[in-house]
């Protein structure tokens, strides 16, 4: 699906991403975890085209992602659910979704909303009010309800676990596994080590802006390095 | 003291003058709500309408109600095209300098229309210019009150592509959530030079419905903007119903001010308005509280 080899990429000058090589192959889901600043959501940036690459190469679906515009990553179906939301607080429940189907899908909009709605029941009630008086719980619903919109052939989550509380830290990666059940790859940016890598079958760990560690979720949430630099165990 | 009848038209007379400015005022709201900036060349493309207008009448013999249509879709492009090719571009993203890029713009374009045009002041004559309408005992002019059922359509389909279509969504997130945006496929650029595009599209229908009853000069954009800026404040910055009912707030109180005080005072009436809101409302009076 998503072949990324030698990314490098950063901010003015400062390097962050210093030669980053990751796939995600269909039906799986990948975690990608890695410390505070370490660049995991500089690499999701990326990928989605709201930040242009130094080198490497981003291949989706065959095709490359190099020097592609946002709105075209979005048409290929790499859809990137953000770290931090980024939903639309003066617009509707409602609005938020339909626009997740701006680029992509709109057709089956009617449809896809109604899918949206079975997921998260909670939306349903809540379509007509503004996104941003949503609970924090309520407004990841939206931003992934949103990313859901646009039928993704590949799905970037950027932290979605971020401020949930634990039952809702739970439910959230039961929903991941329940969407990946029905064929969408993820992948899955993340602190929270332990469920991720329940949740995932690859794991890929950045440190200093490249993989430092790759491999099976089970093999790495056993590997002593990880489980003492990540774990404090 | 004076008769009810008189007060009366006079406040009539306010809210159909009003609903013109509130036209003036809904492009430069819009246009600050989404792109966070004040479109100093408002003015400029507000004159540049008018002469456009005097120039269809004059040498076309186009009927400026007829006019409406198509100088909506040329100010459009212009709009587009200037902030897609000129003011984007040449601002890099740094607010501080689209506002001296759209201050140039208006310089530029004011010092054509003088060297075209020069200082003179020019009017257009139609059939209707002095007809009245009667409404009980209140005597109307008939110009004024197209004006006001043209601003009223006008805002109403404003109103209704920001709410209903895509476009006007997209309008609608751009103006608080750009990356948001982006990633949903939304090309912030385009919705940018869309916003800009509508903005001067609203003028060409301003000027359209203000030409029968006033008059042009390369200089006239600028008393409006004025104007519409206090309604702007007054309706609170960026909300487009802040930007109506200022209107035609606006031009009661120019209105009745004149009635009372003298004609040349109308003016004044708006100004304390405007600085009594500024001290007791920043925030404007239907503006949501910062
Ligand atoms: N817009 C920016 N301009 C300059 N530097 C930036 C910008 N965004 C991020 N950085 C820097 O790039 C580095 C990587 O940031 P990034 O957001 O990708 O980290 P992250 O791995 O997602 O961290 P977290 O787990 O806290 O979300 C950080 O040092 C950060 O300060
Ligand atoms: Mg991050």
């Amino acid at each position: 699906m998503l072949e990324v080899r030698g990314l490098r990429a950063g901010y003015g000058g400062v390097e962050v991403l210093r030669g980053i090589d990751l796939s995600v192959k269909a039906g799986e889901i990948i975690a990608v975890l890695g410390s505070n600043g370490v660049g995991k959501t500089t690499l999701n940036k990326v990928l989605s085209g709201v930040l242009a690459a130094d080198a490497g190469e981003m291949m989706f679906d065959g095709r490359p992602l190099q020097g592609l515009s946002p709105a075209e990553v979005v048409e290929a179906g790499l859809i990137h659910v953000p770290e931090g939301r980024k939903i639309f607080p003066n617009m509707s429940v409602r609005e938020n979704l339909e626009l997740g189907s701006y680029r992509r899908a709109r057709r089956n909009r009617a449809a896809n909303l109604e899918k949206v709605y079975a997921t998260f029941p909670r939306l349903r009630e809540r379509m007509g009010q503004a996104a941003g008086t949503l609970s924090g719980g309520e407004q990841q619903m939206v931003a992934i309800g949103r990313g859901m919109m646009a039928e993704p052939r590949l799905l970037i989550l950027d932290e979605p676990s971020l401020g949930l509380s634990p039952l809702l830290v739970e439910e959230m990666f039961a929903l991941i596994q329940r969407l990946n059940a029905e064929g969408l790859p993820i992948m899955l940016v993340e602190q929270n080590v332990v469920q991720s890598l329940e949740a995932a079958t690859r794991a890929y760990i950045i440190e200093n802006g490249i993989v430092a560690l790759s491999g099976e979720a089970r093999a790495l949430a056993a590997d002593p390095a990880l489980r003492r630099a990540y774990l404090g165990l | 003291m004076y008769s009810l009848p008189i007060v009366l038209e006079a406040t009539l007379n306010g809210l159909l003058t009003g609903a013109i400015y509130a036209l003036v005022a809904l492009g430069l709201t819009l246009v600050y709500g989404v792109l966070h900036i004040i479109n100093f060349a408002h003015g400029a493309f507000l004159t540049a309408a008018m002469f456009a207008v005097w120039m269809a009448v004059t040498f076309l013999g186009v009927d400026p109600y007829v006019a409406i249509p198509f100088l909506t879709i040329v100010f459009f492009a212009i709009g587009y095209g200037a902030q897609r090719f000129v003011i984007g571009p040449a601002s890099h993203g740094d607010d501080g300098n689209i506002l001296l890029v759209t201050l140039g713009l208006s310089i530029v374009i004011e010092n054509i229309l003088l060297a075209v045009f020069r200082a003179d002041t020019r009017t257009i004559t139609t059939d209707y210019a002095f007809e009245v309408v009667e409404i009980g005992p209140l005597l109307i002019s008939q110009a004024r009150l197209y004006g006001f059922l043209a601003a009223v359509v006008v805002s109403g389909l404003l109103w209704g592509l920001l709410t209903r279509t895509d476009t006007g969504k997209a309008i609608r997130a751009v103006a608080k959530e750009k990356l948001g945006a982006s990633l949903v496929g939304i090309d912030v650029r385009h919705i940018y030079a869309v916003t800009f595009g509508l903005g001067c599209a609203t003028l060409a229908v301003a000027a359209c419905l203000l030409m029968p009853i006033f008059y042009v000069n390369p200089r006239v954009g600028q008393a409006f903007v004025l104007v519409a800026f206090t309604i702007v404040v007054l309706g609170g910055m960026g909300s487009i119903p802040g930007a109506l009912a200022g209107g035609l707030f606006i031009g009661v109180v120019e209105s009745l001010t004149g009635l009372f005080f003298g004609d040349s005072l109308g003016q004044i009436g708006i100004f304390i308005i405007f600085i009594l809101v500024l001290l007791l409302r920043p925030s404007g009076l239907f503006g949501a509280r910062a």
